[in-house]
């Protein structure tokens, strides 16, 4: 495969940093957990990449990306189910807006 | 160029363009359908690197469950934030900036270490990749404990989920 290991780093490089964008910049929770799951995905990509171009034998690389899968999926229905839970109660998903622990 | 540099920037391409769109749509339920774009670009990636396994898994978990996850509870919290209202935050500048300096960082890190110009060996004669990620997550030596936890992470979590979002009647 001729393709330079520093490619696929620099690309999730980029995509994490969007995806770090996204999570900064947007009002809306359910926004903002769609820049984690970019962030994730960066991650993803590295672990695959350096899997592949430094020793395929090992599976850590894979391994640790199916647990990141199952982590996400995890974070995903955690934080839906409060994002819905608190529209239901206080009728917003602004994240600004959700300060109810607030002291 | 060979053709799989070819298909390598184009998948760049479709996933850096996808998700510049996630966060900068302004309908939420269009970053939803763009997040499914940028997640099948990521696991085109996985089948140019030749672990299979995790694009079908890709496909399957992240498209399929959590992807459809989310466009259901953008339907659900549909009436608040319309269109109208600005859906970026008020210092947004400030969060592209650090993002850009992030990757000013990033790449400079990246292309200052040694050895990352380097292209990938031809895969080991007769390693089944799928066969290999199977037994180490079953074998007692390699993965099998984290395996066992994430899963009863798994589980926990979607217990709470359910717990969280339950309506009770009273």
């Amino acid at each position: 495969m001729s393709i330079p290991l520093s490619w696929f780093l620099i690309l999730s490089a980029a995509l994490f940093c969007i995806g770090l964008f996204g999570v900064l910049a947007r009002k809306n929770a359910i926004a903002i957990l769609l820049g984690i799951e970019l962030m994730l995905n960066a991650v993803n990509i590295n672990l695959v990449a350096f899997w592949r171009y430094l020793d395929p034998a090992q599976m850590a690389g894979q391994v640790f990306v199916i647990i990141v899968f199952a982590v996400a999926a995890a974070e995903v229905a955690v934080g839906l189910a409060l994002i819905i839970s608190v529209y239901r109660r206080r009728n917003t998903v602004v994240a600004d807006e959700i300060d109810m622990m607030k002291w | 160029m060979t053709p799989v540099q070819i298909v390598f920037i184009l998948c760049a391409v479709l996933i850096l363009g996808s998700a510049l769109m996630v966060v900068s749509t302004r309908k939420l339920i269009h970053a939803a359908l763009w997040l499914i774009v940028t997640l099948f670009g990521v696991a085109i990636l996985y089948a140019i690197l030749e672990a299979g396994f995790l694009a079908v898994v890709q496909v399957a978990v992240y498209i399929g469950a959590i992807a459809i996850l989310f466009i259901f509870a953008v339907m659900l919290t549909r009436r608040e934030l319309r269109d109208k209202s600005p859906q970026l935050r008020k210092n947004w500048g400030a969060a592209a900036l650090l993002g850009l300096l992030a990757f000013a960082g990033l790449a400079f890190l990246v292309t200052s270490q040694p050895g990352v110009g380097r292209t990938a060996a031809a895969m080991p004669d007769g390693l089944d990749t799928v066969q290999a990620l199977g037994k180490s997550l079953v074998s007692p030596q390699a993965y099998l404990l984290p395996f066992e936890v994430v899963s009863v992470l798994l589980l926990a979590a979607l217990i709470g989920a359910v717990y969280i979002a339950f309506t009770r009647k009273s």
